[in-house]
């Protein structure tokens, strides 16, 4: 095994036939069913979605410089921050790591011809897009102003603004997450080649896997929960309305049943891009790779029990609450085993600080920090302090944009000279690794001490003495921008400039980098035989 | 698409409906099966909110409840029931006859039985109980008119009745998503696409038939039969 990652600039380029070129026209991409293909879709339009999402937060944060509010209304206020939730939410995280890189990996990574059900692949990115269309339209006729929450009865009887528009494109959009995770957990039990058995499987299927679990077993009870709420608006009939004796806690407790474990939809697949990261850029197999993958079930299986966590003070029962909380505390075990697990492996690696490594060792970081505030959240007391402040805006930002952005970004740098057979400027993503980490601790750090302090989030307006620390976020927010808006650039400019990659330009294991970059339609050209676990870096 | 034609030349004795990204006949089979046990597990979990809610506030509005459910035609609720069953039966029989190659016409005659009770099924339920109920005045939201002996329970009167529709509505829907499955597969089975060894839409079809009538066999009870109708009994 070389140990040379410096991408090799004399591979010839010859013309050869791969799922890019096979076929040209739009017609070819809107009618395709091949997984890498619906990948790069998926890829389009959540970046889109992420600017979108993006957008509202940095008028946001212009806002905020003065304890007065230095941009907009309070009532555009409300919609600015229930725009950047349900958009970064619902359209970008949701689908983030699973819609791109699973789709075009999960195949590859288990050496498959495709996923299971092509065409329902690619029905799932048009309902994507159904869903993304009628958020888009809430947006341009008004705006949401309930908070991506839509907690009853504001939502369901007092807001005046496009509520049903949102909850219909969430709601449809949730069809496209079940279908997408429908077709992982089919492809991955049943379309294995020879050879990969579950324990020769990347850590990146697993955490996919654990992922699919959780698309397939929450998101029906959103998409129940958002109906339910839509027949109480358009109807005016009592589901969720205390008038007429119905729970405005039962709203809440249906909601956080999916959107607590839409939190580890959101990180799983991170930690599964960071373990192949951890492992190719120390050249090391995994430390302890079963008690990773476990991990990754574990907290697929604990997060469906965790979601009255986010209730401590709507007068839930205390035991509930005692339950609730010693539960919270139990997924800290199989994030921690994971973060020491990354960390031993890198103990004695040949470490090499490329740009996916960046993000990956940004990602151990973040995710510590988020999760370790995650326990301050999870204990009763303490949550009546800090509930509804900022500091809990920081901790899922830390854990939501600190690791599940970065792990994407770090995953979209890594695999990217498998996805178009082009190198990006080294040195640019470096730079651009750095700039991020550094705008999103200036950004988000801050927060935790507002929160502590006892500034509360979604506020339009805020007094003068914490007006330092919000100048100090929105300065970390523009570097932030700035260190997205670098390889939105450079990653464009590869498509066309970047030089030749060649099949496997970091020396990493894994079927994906057996193939050629970018991979023929049909993935392999002989089917492959798997004879060794994954990681295999010490033969 | 030439990898695609490659393979159809290396498959080419496998049957019209075969994917070109399976190895064989019997992985495709498997996965389809696979994934459509996947999907009732979600659809379990979507009928499982509004389970949850209704168990929550019958528990907490038991006598409204109960006299909700006496607004219900637990006759036409009982056929239905029955119908249902006897459709779950006749799909079984035209898988049976798919695998045990007999004539489409047999397969078919099976399948059109099927359709022609759950069409009976949603036929009885729009005409004798959704109609009813609305000249009754008892459908929330469009038209709905507390009577006088209901009292303080009349919201959560209204509230079952929600529940009511909300649920054999959703239920009526998938009834009708499968009817329209099941005239898809009519048309394969006349075009000859079954035989005893592929007739993998036949199954998972019917997996889909009988979930929708299992959560019939819950609705039933749940919303016709509380409280004991029957004084004395």
């Amino acid at each position: 095994m070389s140990t040379a990652i410096a991408p090799p600039h004399d591979v010839p380029a010859e013309p050869r036939v791969n799922y890019l070129n096979a076929s040209y026209g739009i017609k070819s991409w809107l009618l395709t069913v091949d997984h890498k293909r619906i990948g790069i879709l998926y890829l389009i339009s959540i970046t889109f979605m992420f600017m979108i999402g993006g957008f509202a937060a940095s008028l946001m944060r212009i806002h905020l410089l003065e304890p007065q509010g230095a941009l907009v209304q309070p009532e555009t206020y409300n919609r600015l921050f229930s725009i950047h939730g349900i958009v970064m939410v619902f359209f970008f995280l949701v689908p983030s790591i699973p819609a791109t890189l699973g789709n075009f990996l999960i195949p590859i990574m288990i050496g498959a011809r495709d996923v299971a059900f092509p065409k329902l692949n690619l029905m799932s990115w048009y309902i994507f897009i159904t869903g993304s269309c009628f958020v888009l339209y809430a947006i341009l006729s008004g705006g949401v102003d309930t908070g991506w929450t839509f907690y009853a009865p504001y939502s369901s009887t007092f807001a005046h603004t496009s509520v049903i528009a949102a909850a219909l494109g969430i709601f449809i959009a949730g069809f496209s997450s079940i279908l997408t995770g429908l077709n992982f957990v089919v492809t991955i039990h049943k379309m294995r080649a020879p050879g990969m058995t579950w324990f020769r499987l990347p850590l990146f299927i697993w955490s996919m896997y654990a992922t699919s679990i959780i698309f397939i077993l929450g998101t029906p009870v959103i998409a129940i929960t958002l109906f339910l709420l839509g027949l109480e608006r358009i109807l005016h009939v009592g589901i969720f309305d205390p008038a007429i004796g119905g729970d405005p806690l039962l709203f809440q407790h249906l909601f956080w049943f999916y959107s607590h474990p839409a939190v580890y939809i959101m990180i799983l697949p991170g930690m599964g891009v960071v373990s192949e990261l951890i492992a190719a850029f120390s050249r090391k197999r995994i430390f302890g790779y079963a008690f990773v993958a476990f991990s990754s079930m574990a907290i697929a299986v604990i997060s469906f029990l965790v979601w009255g966590h986010h209730m401590f003070v709507t007068g839930q029962s205390v035991y509930a609450g005692l339950i609730f909380s010693v539960l919270s505390f139990l997924v800290a075990i199989p994030s921690a085993v994971k973060v020491f697990n990354w960390t031993a492996t890198l103990y004695k690696g040949s470490i090499s600080y490329q740009a996916p490594m960046l993000y990956a060792l940004g990602f151990i970081g973040l995710f510590t920090m988020g999760g370790l505030t995650g326990l301050f959240l999870a204990s009763l007391a303490e949550d009546v302090h800090l509930n509804g402040t900022y500091f809990i805006v920081a901790h899922f930002h830390y854990v939501m944009v600190g690791g599940a952005v970065m792990a994407y970004l770090g995953g979209i740098h890594y695999w990217w000279p498998k996805i178009t057979g082009r190198m990006y400027p080294d040195v640019w993503a470096r730079i651009a690794a750095t700039i991020v980490f550094v705008g999103f601790n200036l950004t988000f750090f801050p927060q935790f001490v507002l929160g502590y302090l006892g500034m509360p989030r979604r506020y339009a307006v805020y007094p003068a003495e914490f007006q330092v620390l919000n100048v100090m976020s929105s300065a970390g927010a523009s570097i932030l921008a700035i260190g997205y808006a670098i390889p939105l650039i450079y990653l464009i400019w590869s498509l066309k400039y970047g030089p030749i990659a060649g099949p496997n330009p970091w020396g990493a294991k894994g079927l994906e980098w057996t193939i050629p970059s970018p991979p023929p339609t049909e993935n392999f050209e002989v089917m492959p035989i798997v004879t060794e676990e994954a990681y295999n870096y010490h033969e | 698409m030439n990898d695609m034609a490659a393979h159809g030349a290396v498959h080419d004795a496998h049957p019209p409906g075969f994917a070109h990204q399976f190895e064989d006949v019997q992985q495709q089979r498997d996965a389809g099966r696979l994934g459509m046990w996947v999907f009732l597990a979600t659809e379990i979990l979507f009928f499982g909110g509004m389970f949850t809610s209704y168990t929550i506030y019958r528990s907490l509005h038991l006598s409204a409840f109960i006299t909700g459910s006496h607004l219900l035609v637990v006759k036409f609720g009982a056929i239905n029931t029955a119908v249902l069953i006897c459709s779950s039966l006749t799909m079984a029989l035209a898988i049976r006859s798919a695998q045990t190659g007999k004539s489409k016409n047999t397969i078919i005659f099976w399948l059109i039985l099927t359709m022609i009770l759950g069409a009976t099924f949603v036929g009885l339920k729009l005409r004798f109980e959704w109609y009813r109920d609305y000249i009754e005045q008892i459908v929330p939201g469009i038209n709905f008119v507390p009577h006088a002996s209901w009292g303080a329970d009349a919201g959560q009167v209204e509230m079952f009745m929600c529940f009511y529709f909300f649920m054999t509505g959703l239920h009526a829907l998938h009834m009708v998503i499968g009817l329209g499955i099941l005239s898809v597969l009519v048309w394969m089975t006349a075009k000859g696409r079954f035989s005893p060894e592929y007739n993998a839409p036949l199954e998972i079809s019917g997996l889909y038939w009988h979930f929708v009538d299992i959560v019939w066999i819950f609705l039933f009870p749940l919303l016709y039969l509380i409280g004991g109708r029957y004084p004395g009994s």
